[in-house]
């Protein structure tokens, strides 16, 4: 008798489900609070989505691992702060999708080029290179102090569901913006990827890149244009980040958070990069709140947030009983 | 032509030996005083990193351009970037202990983290570590932490006088009984500090203490703030530093939780920290130690000498902000400790041990404070063999959304009664488990 191939993974869903209502069950936490952190996880995954889409239309297209994306993401956020100081929020993010442009073709040109054909780990590596080279010039170029994003959304909580929880729910305006732009930005991405011809062009190199060529599909042109897709995704995520937070040095290292969100969605996967950022921000967010009071107290450890690893925990639980990610492809290679 | 070439060989080695000696001799007869200076100016913590380097390198270019150095001792410097990371620091002071005629003066780490891993390399290369205001509590013991100096406060201190305040706020230590106070803090040596003093407030005073650690940098800080919406403290203490400042401020404003019942440690009391969350870091206090925000005759005189001279190390309207001041003060006293030392060892570079000498016998009067041109940025310090602290005082603040504006009647002094036995019993602990000889200060030179 076989296994059937998602039971693993009906399993491990059931478990967390089951860990996620848990907080209920004992009756020690309220309706209305858990909702919160529910919700709070929620926006906070919608916000590593727009990190993780970067490194998935890099990966979809070319196969390769751009561990610079949120170095991308500060850089872009940097260059639109500095500019706005001199401009309308909009002209500097115009103004930004143009450097992002240019770099994608001096990427192209000095990394990528030269790099063809060489095996994926050397990409990988070039890609911290740019990492760092980003990290580096961006704080040189525009500083490294903390820099504002004013995108004039009220800070202030609003207060929702008061007639269905006792004191009702705390919801943030920035948080709902942020929702609304990463379901614009996968609506215009799916627009793209399947109405214009390039983003047919960019499926096929996707799916096999001897055989686009082999139809007169310039690879070089189509890793110009994802790495300014990936650079306009950066815009997004860097502006609504840094909006939330300042931009400031640490928004690279959302990018560390994007990792197990593509390693749980799959590397290939629009639709997994959001459902992927759902998981891990609901759940690192319950297990913070919810899971580690108890187990500090449990074990008398020395303290410390969870949150941060916890999210890795929950990538390698999916690692193991589906490795490609819940939306990759399965890969067969013939022996 | 064979035994020519190599007369000339032969000559040549001999120049270039006879050059490297007397380069070497006139090195080590240079009338410099090497000050080691470790910034961070990249990275998740440079907005503070910054100002505090910028204030502590332009004190050390005006005692050059305006005294032509320490009685006429020319002060030279060089910075090593950290990044606020531990390894790095230790790099920068391996790479920089040795330099100048006479090594390093002292080092200033501005890291709780790299000044614990300096510590224990402070017992053999005889260096002095100045962490005014940080690093650890228990270093004030002199007799145990011979090369330490937490000059003007320690965060025991800090913690103890935000106890202090909030009991006074709500008409009385008695009234802290029963009350919720959350430790939001930076989970790292430096935010867990002032655990031991809390806890041993709490139970005398019988408070309630919540501990919330946030990881690095601490941009994430949504699931902590949400467990302070549900536990609803009295009060919260905010132990962080960098960007973590500014957005705790923020995430407060976002759950909804009154900035006014918010009080920072003097490292989360500057304009980095509260100008990114504009008008909803209203009302949010601070600790302030050393140097508040502001303008005296030092800064007149910084702008004489090092900025119309083109020699300005930020920007000139940055001069007068908080950390700022507090890195201008903290080189003021490395300065001051060797120009102490000079009276006992001579108007010469000084080596770390000499310059330990003249950290332990810091005076510095209120008379000499007018003089430094710094009246109302700092309290006097008294430090001696035992004291390596020499002032435990602090004052609270408040953000009026453009300024910091000091509460009046909020000066403080930490309760000794409690820190005294805490600190010697911890430094007695610490030299037990490395295994370290204590100091009988009565008997020290000049004690």
């Amino acid at each position: 008798m076989s296994i059937p191939r998602y039971a693993p993974v009906a399993i491990l869903g059931v478990l967390l489900a089951a860990g996620l209502v848990a907080p209920l069950a004992t009756g020690e936490t309220a309706p209305g609070f858990w909702v919160e952190v529910l919700i709070g996880g929620l926006m906070t995954g919608v916000l590593y989505s727009l990190v993780a889409l970067g490194f998935v239309l890099i990966f979809k297209a070319s196969g390769v691992f751009n561990f610079a994306q949120g170095a991308m993401v500060l850089f872009a956020a940097l260059a639109v702060a500095r500019l706005a100081e001199r401009m309308p929020v909009w002209a500097a993010v115009l103004a930004t999708v143009a450097i992002m442009v240019m770099l994608a073709f001096i990427v192209e040109r000095i990394v990528l080029r030269p790099l063809v054909n060489q095996e994926g780990v050397v990409l990988l590596m070039a890609t911290l290179g740019i990492t760092f080279f980003l990290n580096g010039f961006g704080q040189a170029v525009w500083g490294s102090d903390i820099y504002e994003i004013n995108l004039g959304i009220p800070r202030e909580p609003m207060m929702v569901l008061g007639k269905v929880f006792e004191g009702g729910v705390l919801v943030n305006r920035d948080d709902i913006a942020a929702a609304l732009a990463a379901v614009l930005l996968v609506g215009a991405l799916a627009v793209f990827f399947r109405r214009t011809a390039t983003g047919r062009a960019l499926r096929a190199v996707a799916d096999d890149h001897q055989a686009a060529q082999s139809i007169g599909i310039p690879l070089n042109r189509i890793w110009v244009i994802v790495w300014s897709v990936a650079g306009i995704v950066a815009i997004v995520g860097g502006v609504i980040w840094g909006g939330k937070l300042g931009v400031q040095f640490s928004i690279s290292q959302v990018a560390l958070k994007a990792l197990p969100v593509v390693i749980l969605g799959g590397f290939e996967s629009v639709p997994g990069a959001i459902v992927g950022g759902l998981i891990i921000g609901v759940g690192e967010k319950m297990a913070e709140v919810f899971l580690a009071p108890p187990l500090i107290k449990a074990f008398d450890l020395a303290g410390g947030g969870i949150e941060n690893w916890f999210a890795y925990v929950l990538a390698l639980l999916f690692l193991l009983v589906r490795p490609e990610g819940l939306f990759g492809e399965r890969r067969i290679d013939r022996v | 032509m064979k035994g020519r070439l190599k007369g000339t060989l032969a000559l040549a080695a001999c120049a270039a030996a006879a050059f490297f000696a007397t380069s070497g001799t006139a090195l080590a007869q240079a009338n410099e005083q090497f000050f080691p200076v470790l910034v961070y100016r990249t990275g998740a913590y440079a907005p503070n990193g910054v100002p505090w380097a910028n204030g502590y390198v332009d004190y050390l270019k005006l005692v050059n351009a305006r005294d032509g150095g320490i009685n006429g001792v020319k002060i030279t410097f060089e910075e090593c970037e950290t990044g606020y990371a531990t390894d790095r620091g230790v790099e920068c002071y391996e790479r920089l202990k040795g330099k100048g005629p006479t090594g390093a003066t002292t080092f200033q780490p501005l890291s709780t983290g790299i000044t614990f891993a300096l510590t224990d390399k402070s017992f053999t290369d005889h260096i002095p570590l100045i962490t005014a205001g940080y690093g650890r509590a228990d270093s004030v013991d002199g007799s145990v932490f011979g090369w330490n100096f937490p000059i003007g406060g320690t965060y025991w201190d800090a913690a103890d006088i935000l106890v202090q305040h909030v009991g006074k706020k709500l008409g009385g230590m008695d009234k802290l009984k029963g009350k919720k106070i959350a430790l939001v803090y930076h989970d790292s040596p430096y935010g867990k500090e002032p655990i031991a003093l809390l806890q041993e407030r709490a139970k005398t005073l019988g408070y309630d203490l919540i501990l919330l650690p946030v990881t690095h940098p601490g941009v994430e800080q949504k699931a902590t703030w949400l467990q302070i919406r549900q536990q609803r403290p009295d009060f919260v203490f905010l132990w962080g530093w960098g960007v973590m400042n500014s957005t705790a401020i923020k995430e407060a404003v976002a759950t909804g939780y009154p900035r006014e019942k918010m009080y920072g440690v003097w490292w989360s009391g500057a304009e980095p920290d509260v100008l990114p969350a504009g008008d909803g870091a209203k009302g949010y206090n601070a600790l302030v130690f050393l140097a508040p925000a502001g303008k005296g005759a030092v800064h007149a005189d910084i702008v004489k000498y090092v900025y119309d001279k083109g020699q300005g190390t930020g920007k000139k309207d940055d001069i007068g902000e908080v950390l700022y001041n507090r890195g201008m003060v903290s080189a003021m006293f490395g300065v001051e400790a060797v120009r102490k030392a000079q009276e006992k060892f001579g108007k010469k570079p000084l080596t770390g041990e000499q310059v330990r000498w003249g950290l332990e016998h810091l005076e510095i009067t209120p008379e000499m404070i007018r003089k430094l041109g710094m009246t109302g940025f700092m309290e006097p310090i008294h430090t001696s063999c035992e004291n390596h602290e020499g002032a435990h005082a602090a004052m609270v603040e408040t953000w009026d959304g453009k300024k910091w504006n000091v509460v009046p009647n909020s000066r403080y002094e930490s309760d000794m009664k409690i820190l005294e036995p805490m600190i010697r019993a911890s430094a007695a602990k610490y030299a037990e488990e490395k295994k370290l000889p204590t100091r009988d200060c009565s008997k020290e030179d000049g004690a």
